[in-house]
């Protein structure tokens, strides 16, 4: 063997040593790669900034009423003119960002946080206490679309927070399973059983070794139940359920255009529009990262 | 030559183009395959045999593509072909068996159905005749009970006989060539044994002739008439059987030899070649192997050896069997007991 | 195949039970007492009792579920407060008009996401995949009532080819079935895509190609068919939230279908019309869901064997 091929192996023992760094860089070079992916990733940045920032910088009121400027198009003075009250629609869709991208990771970290915990009991110690829980998520699963959403928020009753913890809930089984089947696939892997053989606690196993493999499917699906959570939400206040008034939220503001749509179409246009850039951008950004993350992908 | 050849692959190019790089996995290749004869293709994973195989009968699937080179079959160069005509080909003059008879059969059609397809084809028979000659073949294969096997699915059959069903859908139309893709790889051994000695059986009934592509010395020395060693997607050796397992004479083929339990010569022990196959993009410029090569000179790192005529039909891709070679000149010998002392 | 039929049917039961106790519950777990509601807030104290009597509420929950479950197997899902009248009736008609609405789109959904999967996966990577995937996420991230209100102010306001509102007639039935049909469509279109690209660079697809088999029969016959399996279950799913979601698509169109029925009566908190509406919809989703799990086993000979 020349010198030169020893130390390229001894390079390569290096890498070896550490393969969570290398994943990280490997994934980025993939994401790189992607570049819709990459749109996406930025377009979440700027409506993130813009939902922060924006209120501060618009200059009408998002619920300051005006009788007489009612109904008015699209102008230099009102960008996506104005509703059916007379209010600045830019600049309620602004205030209204916030909102929307609220209730869609408050809603997606909470179903999360439940439904990640079940998902790896679930796979984990599987038996009984796995056939159980999945007979209920089974349950939870009959309801389909925004149905399961909808019955929660009939018993709650309609709110914005009462809608967060609908659309939380109807992301819970989602997580569970495919936590569950990851964490399954986890614990087939060799070197987990080697370690319990040596002795390890089930808690430091789930957190140490099964954790990290799971990580790369939970944030692919959190980032796309992010954009059904949206549209679940959104839905939810359009029937007059969620956002009440006057709550620059857009799925209500679409509820207050649609009776003037022969008249003043751009009052439910231009909500919707913001709807589909937010869940396009999480599509997008979510299908990237699916790709960059998907094993089956690399090479 | 001084046979009559069926086909001579001449200076065959595949390479693939993966993000812009060119990865050349067939660099070159020439070889003959004598009619009604056995030529085997050997070398390890990635030496571009399989690609080979299957750039006879362009079923290269993109990024791949044939850069360069003739596919002489009877006499004709295949790669002028139109798409139309070489469908005529395939299956019908050239077929071709796979390495992996568990997932080469389709899973939602019947063997009758997928051998049947080949005759409609190429011979326009009909369900009715097509059926009679496909349970002629699973006969033929040694399936037992054929009428009922052709109606079932691939799933009910073990790995054994998907593989016979691969060789009687492959034998239908009674091809000329049999190019073998490493067909008993993924089989159990005594299996593997049945399977070759089936193709060896058919091939004398029909007088076709065979490539058979392996990494299996053993296989080899079994079926083989011809054999072409590829290292890099290069031919390095290529010699009638015989000659190459009594005295090879590529470095190459001499370490696979040795590497190689024998019941023909005395071996004091097993050597392995040392180091591994380059990546595709770390290849050398001078000679493929001679990073590996015990008796690696500085010409041979810096130019690459032709593939050069030594007599006897024997070919041979080495500088040590050619004028310019400045090494010992006592390596031209083949002696194991010397080789595994120099270790 | 009767074997797996009938154990997947007995599987059918523990969820269906669990469905019907998630929907009674609704009632009890609402705050505010049901006869009270019914009675109107200055309804004397008998009134209320006479009516709590009168549905059992004051009985211990398993006994209310018990009569509760009775009833529905018997086709009795209890009377609206709202009209006094059997849920039946009000359900009655609107179902069939939520079923319509639902099948149609979701026939249009599987018409247009497999013939633009093909498409897609047949020329991978050409201008027709690159736009027909554009298109598919853009179906994918609309909301269905957003572009369902920009379906009607376009075509039928500004041009006037459709009547805006309704159900019933061809021209009234297009758009809100295009409005629900469209995200189903995309992700069939995905879904069949991804497929076609995994099938065809299988080794039998090789096989087929090494047999002098057409190109185009390759795609056709070997490829789709094993494609197209995966396929199926997408189409059960997506069947079930085409039920949900035509709840959005009824009010947009003002179409008089279940979806508008649950809405009302959730404003109305007319709780036994919720419950059956919620009810009726998740049943014949998990019934749907059944009926798919049995082609897709039947599609797919190889998963016999393995059970």
């Amino acid at each position: 063997m020349t010198n030169q091929q020893q130390v390229e192996q001894g390079d390569k023992k290096q890498k070896v040593e550490n393969p969570k760094v290398k994943s990280i860089k490997d994934f980025y070079r993939r994401l790189k790669k992607n570049k819709a992916a990459l749109i996406g990733f930025y377009t979440i940045l700027i409506l993130i900034a813009v939902s922060i920032i924006g209120p501060f910088l618009t200059s009408h009121d998002p619920n300051s009423t005006n009788v007489t400027e009612r109904f008015q198009g699209p102008s230099a003075e009102y960008w996506f003119g104005t509703d059916h009250m007379g209010r600045d629609i830019f600049t309620r869709i602004i205030h209204g960002m916030s909102l929307t991208l609220g209730i869609g990771f408050a809603s997606v970290i909470m179903g999360a946080l439940v439904g990640i915990p079940i998902g790896i009991i679930s796979g984990y110690y599987g038996g009984r206490i796995d056939n159980i829980i999945m007979r209920l998520i089974d349950i939870l699963l009959a309801f389909p679309g925004i149905l399961l959403a909808l019955a929660i928020v009939s018993i709650l009753g309609g709110s914005l927070v009462n809608v967060t913890i609908a659309v939380a809930i109807y992301a819970i089984p989602g997580f569970a399973r495919i936590i569950r089947g990851s964490t399954l696939a986890a614990k087939k892997l060799e070197y987990v059983d080697a370690i319990r053989a040596l002795g390890a606690k089930d808690g430091r196993i789930i957190f140490k070794h099964i954790m990290p493999n799971v990580l790369s499917p939970v944030i692919v699906n959190a980032t796309l139940y992010i954009a059904s959570a949206v549209l679940t939400a959104a839905g939810l206040s359009f029937l007059g359920m969620g956002a009440q008034p006057p709550t620059p939220e857009w799925g209500a503001m679409l509820n207050d255009g649609r009776g003037y749509m022969y008249d003043a179409g751009h009052i439910a246009f231009f909500p919707g529009m913001f709807i589909v850039i937010v869940v396009l951008a999480f599509n997008i950004f979510g299908d990237g990262l699916r790709d960059a993350l998907d094993p089956k992908m690399k090479k | 030559m001084s046979q009559e050849s069926i086909l001579e692959v001449k200076d065959l190019r595949t390479s693939f183009f993966v993000e812009g790089d060119e990865v050349k996995a067939v660099d070159g290749v020439t070889f003959d395959v004598p009619k009604g004869k056995t030529l085997g293709i050997v070398g390890e994973s990635g030496s571009g045999k399989s690609i080979s195989a299957l750039s006879i009968l362009q079923l290269i699937d993109s990024p791949g593509k044939i850069v360069g080179g003739e596919v002489h079959f009877k006499g004709e160069n295949l790669l002028d072909y139109s798409t139309a005509d070489m469908r005529k080909i395939r299956g019908n003059q050239i077929s071709m068996i796979f390495q992996e008879p568990m997932t080469s059969l389709n899973p939602v059609y019947t063997i009758g159905q997928q051998i049947r397809e080949a005759l409609k084809i190429h011979r326009g028979l009909d369900k009715k005749d097509g059926t009679e000659k496909a349970v002629e073949l699973l006969e033929l294969v040694g399936i037992p009970s054929p009428r009922k096997r052709v109606t079932q699915y691939p799933f009910e059959l073990s790995g054994g006989m998907r593989q016979r069903v691969m060789i009687a859908m492959a034998l239908a139309c009674n091809p000329e060539l049999l190019i073998a893709d490493e067909p008993t790889t993924a089989l159990d051994v005594t299996i593997q044994a049945q399977i070759l000695e089936l193709i060896k059986e058919l091939q004398d009934e029909f007088g076709m002739s065979v490539v058979m592509i392996t990494h299996d010395l053993g296989v080899v020395a079994e079926t083989c008439d011809y054999v072409a060693v590829m290292y890099c997607g290069k031919v390095v050796e290529y010699a009638d059987v015989k000659t190459l397992f009594k005295n090879p004479r590529h470095p190459y083929t001499v370490g696979l030899l040795n590497s190689l339990p024998r019941s023909d010569v005395d071996q004091e022990e097993l050597i392995p070649i040392k180091g591994t196959v380059p990546a595709p993009h770390e290849m050398p410029d001078g000679c493929r192997f001679a990073p590996r090569c015990p008796f690696a000179t500085e010409l041979c790192h810096r130019e690459l050896p032709n593939l050069d005529d030594v007599g006897e039909g024997e070919q041979i891709r080495c500088w040590i069997y050619t004028d310019e070679w400045d090494g010992d000149p006592e390596v031209k010998v083949y002696d194991p007991e010397r080789t595994s002392e120099d270790k | 195949m009767t074997v797996y039929i009938i154990r997947r049917l007995i599987q059918l039961i523990p969820v269906l039970l669990g469905v019907t106790i998630l929907v009674f519950l609704l009632m009890h777990l609402t705050p505010g007492n049901p006869a009270q509601l019914m009675a109107g807030e200055n309804a004397p104290p008998e009134t209320v009792e006479r009516i709590e009597d009168r549905l059992g509420l004051n009985d211990p929950l398993p006994v209310q579920y018990f009569d509760y479950i009775t009833g529905v197997v018997q086709g009795d899902l209890g009377t609206s407060m709202r009209y006094n009248t059997p849920v039946i009736d009000e359900v009655g008609d609107r179902f069939w008009v939520t079923m319509e609405l639902a099948i149609y789109a979701t026939l249009l959904s599987i018409f247009l996401g497999l013939i633009a999967g093909i498409i897609s996966a047949v020329r991978q990577y050409s201008v027709s995949d690159v736009t027909i995937m554009i298109i598919a996420l853009f179906g994918l991230s609309m909301p269905n009532f957003w572009l369902g209100l920009m379906l009607m102010q376009w075509f039928a306001i500004n041009l006037g080819w459709f009547p805006p509102t309704g159900w019933g007639s061809p021209s009234q039935v297009l758009l809100p079935v295009i409005t629900l049909g469209t995200a189903g469509a995309a992700i069939i279109a995905r879904m069949t895509r991804s497929s076609m690209l995994e099938v065809i660079s299988q080794d039998y697809i090789r096989t087929a190609r090494a047999k002098g088999v057409k190109e185009r029969i390759v795609v056709y016959k070997h490829a789709l068919k094993n494609a197209l399996i995966p396929v199926v279950t997408v189409v059960g799913l997506q069947f079930g939230s085409l039920l949900a979601g035509a709840v959005l698509t009824e009010e947009v169109f003002a179409i008089n279908g279940m979806g508008r029925l649950l809405v009302d009566s959730i404003m109305n908190r007319d709780f036994p019309v919720v419950q059956a509406c919620i009810l009726i919809i998740s049943v014949v989703f998990v019934v749907v869901n059944l009926l798919v799990d049995i082609s897709y086993r039947f599609l797919n000979k190889r998963i016999d064997l393995n059970e």
